[in-house]
């Protein structure tokens, strides 16, 4: 039996990625696999825990449920697209170190995602707003208080810069 | 966030500092086990019983074997007869345990065969031509009805399904019970949860045949992992190496996976290629063995009219599931913490472990100390509410007072220090009580059910295992060391060592703030690295609330030894005694005469190259190890179980006020406050982080989270659909009042937290629940409290008023 495959073209990060791929292969599996690209985790592969969370042109997917021929065509950011110019913490990275968001750090790059797409729509969110962005990603380790608190360091920081 | 300096007076220790693991994190830098990725790796994919209990007739792997990509399909009558029989906590050889099972199956998910392939989805495919023929027998899913005597039995060798019964009598308990004005019995049921971290477990070895050597890189969280491999594979310990630098996505207890490492050990042995085994959530559920304790408990308690309780009696009966590891133990811990924070004189503790045909118990954050908490803290609630008397003041009344410690307990362990009811004190201040209460009667005057519920909890930590013995006389450990190594190298920079994984605690944190704070030097340029099984020091890894101590406690021993080796280097150079010595960020002088210095660089050049500078006798070089015994170890227990389980014991209060929609069922914990003492903290950041993430998994297993089974014994919760995990939008924010009463154990007077939030969480839960369901006459005492549990309970009294109308 030979796998089926396809070739696709996939923006990661910024950079064009052209592979053939078998039609089966799961997009977090062809992100990490592929493009050895590991800081997006794999969590439940049933879309429940959030911790393959990406963005696909700007809005936040389970990449455990799409196909990477899917993504043909699109772009897709990760967690390692979400650094500053030389691989330098965003705003809201260094957010998360400052009030420690994390601990295990396996949930923290699908809750970057959710939270850095939060961001983009509403900069100003209140902690209900925040937990209502973060809710499809589940953390075992925070009791979720200390990512609340870091994505809303982040918002103040960030509209603290643009003033 | 916490204060920018130390609350404590140190320099580094208390003060806000970020961690030294966040940014990698934060960037996708981290590096777990599946992260790993090694060339020519091959793939695992496990076939599972489908069967609780059955007969395995025959296996067919022809056409698996056949499939594209397949290196090898492995049955457990090969494995079993080349590897011996995985560790058992207590004296039950004939309860033998195989990654795969042989001849028969003993729950549903059991593993029965072990495909390899090229890629992991060739792996499962594969995996679903192999044709297992069962023959189904008989189960037994219900614990109390496993220990009859004519029960099913899951290991017929081994002669009933009780792993092991000891009824315990501390103090004089019949006496008190004869005495005392009034008694009280009642059933507590604590259901089968367990922490599941998101990440599953992952196991990955390579054997390296011209050293003799098999890498391991796994995500666990186990002591003595390396020398439990090595026995099982017939191999000498010092051919495993387990490379402990990786990171743990999660585990809180259950990060076990000795099975799974053993099974790709064997694999890439017998193949001579990596062999990686990456779990599916699915496969976690079933057959990943790290549910929960399972309990039923038989509370008696006798108390005077003034509230004072004379003595308890508890019975609690668990169930492991089809197999035995280190879970039979979970039912020692709570021996070290038998009354709760309570001056109760006279205790009976009857534990009873139990096998039925269900996944295996295995750890889990607490070793078995929330549930008994639970059942505890339900108790004095009852204690109360018989008596009509205000919860809060019944428990000041049975408190240990500050002035009693050190406090020896009926079961012989003596806690450390603690001042309870001025916790008790922050944390109704912090939560404005008065106003919490008048809240719910406005509630309650509304309509609506509304309850507080306050819980006052122990957290035992940086023990010794002294479980072990407890339960198993043919075992005799006393020691549970920890230790660290520390190196200063020719340039000055500083490094220490540590012999175990990390699966989010923070320990390169907390040792470079420890040696940060012995040395004087800046702990953001101190590196902390994880050492592998063959050049580290013994560890028993991150169990039982112990790093801060154990681990925090070897790095200051090492790093004082390197600062009087520095001191003697001074002394021998400066030609005085190093009593005359100042030590000042790691340069030394002459006291009261700072010119007579010799800077950090200076010492550090003569240890390392002028050896006709050091003092006569001294090893060149500057590097220290040392390996700490759990402070109070050191015994065995005594022939009627009495025992100094652990040295510290942190203290937590919780106060929670609820209102339960009365048409779902539905909770909503709308304030939550957690009074916590767990005496210095080193990092408060990760201490408050570890207590909010232990208040979360308070939540879910009070209110969501449990592994059902059928009567058949079919798993009916096995994927995030059915087992729920709480988000963010059921977790309360979290209020935490911090007060310190230092250990006076330990280098700097820390205790254990990283137990905290869960060993309080689901009492305080279930205290304001039950509060909440008092006025339609309901009470409940069981986890989780579902949303159904509830709503039938609501129903009820509404049911039988609209029959009778």
């Amino acid at each position: 039996m030979n796998e089926p495959t396809r070739r696709i073209t996939v923006t990661v990060n910024g950079t064009e990625h052209e592979r053939e791929v078998p039609v089966r292969l799961s997009l977090v599996d062809f992100l990490r696999e592929t493009l050895r690209l590991t800081g997006t985790h794999v969590g439940c592969e049933h879309g429940i825990c959030g911790a393959c969370s990406v963005l696909l042109d700007g809005d936040p997917v389970r990449s455990c449920l799409m196909f990477a021929v899917q993504a043909d065509g699109h772009a897709v950011t990760t967690v390692e697209g979400l650094c500053a110019a030389e691989g330098r913490m965003s705003v809201l990275q260094d957010s998360f170190c400052e009030a420690h968001g994390l601990q295990c750090g396996y949930c923290t790059p699908g809750m970057l995602v959710a939270s850095h797409a939060l961001l983009d729509k509403n900069p100003s969110p209140t902690a209900q707003q925040v937990r209502e962005a973060i809710s499809g990603n589940l953390c075992r380790c925070t009791g979720y208080q200390q990512i609340v608190d870091a994505v809303l360091l982040a918002a103040s920081r960030r509209s603290g810069a643009a003033n | 966030m916490a204060e920018k300096t130390s609350p404590y007076g140190f320099r580094y220790i208390g003060a806000k500092r970020r961690t030294k693991e966040d940014p990698r994190f934060v960037t996708g830098r981290g590096r777990y086990a599946a992260d790993v990725q090694l060339h020519g790796m091959l793939h695992v994919a496990i076939v599972a019983s489908p069967y609780p209990s059955a007969r395995i007739r025959s296996i067919d792997a022809q056409a698996a074997r056949a499939a594209p990509g397949v290196h090898y399909v492995l049955t457990g009558e090969e494995l079993c007869s080349q590897i011996d029989s995985l560790y058992i906590g207590v004296d039950a050889p004939k309860v033998k345990r195989y990654p795969l099972a042989r001849d028969v199956v003993r729950y549903a998910g059991e593993w029965v065969v072990a495909v390899v392939a090229e890629t992991r989805a060739q792996a499962e495919d594969a995996a679903e031509l192999v044709e297992v023929d069962y023959e189904s027998l008989p189960c037994v899913v219900d614990p109390e009805e496993a220990i009859r005597p004519d029960a099913v039995q899951v290991h017929p060798d081994h002669g009933g399904n009780v792993l092991f019964h000891r009824r315990f009598v501390w103090g004089e308990v019949d006496e008190a019970f004869a005495r005392a004005q009034h008694r009280l019995s009642f059933r507590a049921r604590w259901g089968r949860s367990a922490t599941v971290p998101i990440e599953t477990f992952v196991a990955l070895a390579q054997w390296d045949a011209g050293n003799e050597i098999m890498d391991v890189w796994a995500s666990i969280q186990m002591p003595k992992f390396p020398e439990q491999l090595a026995r099982a594979l017939r191999m000498p310990a010092n051919a495993m190496r387990v490379h402990f630098d990786v990171d743990v996505g999660g585990s809180y207890g259950v990060k076990r996976g000795i099975k799974h490492t053993l099974l790709v050990c064997w694999l890439a042995r017998r193949l001579g290629r990596p062999v990686r085994f990456l779990e599916d959530r699915l496969e976690n559920m079933r057959g990943g063995d790290m549910h929960g304790p399972d309990r039923i408990f038989d509370m008696q308690v006798a108390f005077d009219g003034d509230g004072i309780v004379r003595a308890w009696k508890i019975r609690a009966l668990d169930d492991v599931g089809a197999y035995a590891g280190r879970s039979p133990l979970q039912l020692g811990k709570p021996v070290s913490a038998i009354c709760g924070p309570y001056r109760i004189p006279a205790v009976e503790y009857e534990p009873i472990s139990v096998m039925t045909h269900k996944t295996p118990q295995e750890a889990v954050r607490g070793f078995g100390q929330s549930p008994t908490n639970f059942a505890m803290e339900c108790t004095m609630d009852r204690v109360a509410r018989f008596l009509g008397m205000d919860r809060v003041e019944l428990r000041r009344r049975n408190l240990i007072r500050h002035d009693e410690f050190p406090y020896r307990i009926p079961s012989g362990t003596t806690y450390d220090s603690g001042d309870y009811h001025a916790v008790l004190d922050k944390a109704l201040a912090a939560a404005d009580y008065p106003a919490l209460l008048e809240r719910r009667e406005a509630a309650r005057r509304a309509g609506r059910l509304a309850g507080i519920g306050v819980s006052t909890c122990l957290e035992p930590s940086g023990g010794n295992s002294s479980f072990e013995p407890l339960f198993n006389p043919k075992n005799e450990t006393t020691t549970w060391m920890d230790s660290c190594l520390v190196r200063v190298d020719l340039n000055g920079t500083i490094t220490g060592v540590m012999g175990t994984s990390s699966s989010g605690q923070g320990h390169q944190t907390l040792v470079s703030t420890v040696l940060g704070e012995i040395f004087e030097r800046d702990p953001s340029g101190i590196r902390v690295v994880h050492a592998d099984s063959l050049n580290a020091l013994p560890s028993n890894s991150p169990v039982g609330s112990r790093m801060a101590i154990m681990l925090g406690g070897a790095a200051a021993g090492a790093a004082r030894r390197i600062r009087d080796n520095l001191m003697a280097i001074a002394a021998h150079n400066l030609g005085v005694a190093a009593s005359d010595l100042e030590y000042r960020n790691g340069d030394i002088s002459v006291a009261g005469q700072p010119d007579r210095l010799l800077t950090w660089d200076q010492l550090v050049e003569i240890a390392h190259r002028k050896y006709h500078c050091m003092p006569p006798g001294m090893e060149p070089g500057l590097q220290a190890q040392f390996v700490w015994e759990v402070p109070t170890g050191g015994t065995l227990p005594t022939a009627d179980g009495q025992v100094q389980m652990y040295p510290c014991y942190s203290f937590e209060v919780h106060v929670v006020y609820v209102e339960i929609d009365p048409d779902t069922g539905k909770p909503d914990l709308q304030r939550y406050v957690v009074g916590h003492d767990c005496g210095v903290m080193i990092n408060p950041d990760i201490v408050h982080g570890m207590t909010c993430g232990g208040v979360a998994h308070g939540v879910g297993a009070a209110l969501y989270e449990k592994f059902s089974f059928s009567d058949e014994g079919q798993l009916l919760a096995g994927t995030f659909m059915d087992y729920l995990i709480p988000s963010s939008l059921e977790v309360p924010a979290i209020d935490i009042v911090d007060h310190c009463t230092p250990s006076p154990l330990t280098t700097f007077g820390q205790k254990g937290s990283g137990e905290a939030g869960y060993l309080g969480g689901p009492a305080g839960i279930a205290c304001a629940i039950n509060d909440a369901l008092a006025p339609v006459g309901a009470a409940i005492a069981q986890t989780p409290m579902s949303h159904l549990a509830l709503w039938s309970l609501i129903q009820a009294p509404r049911d039988a008023g609209q029959r009778a109308a």
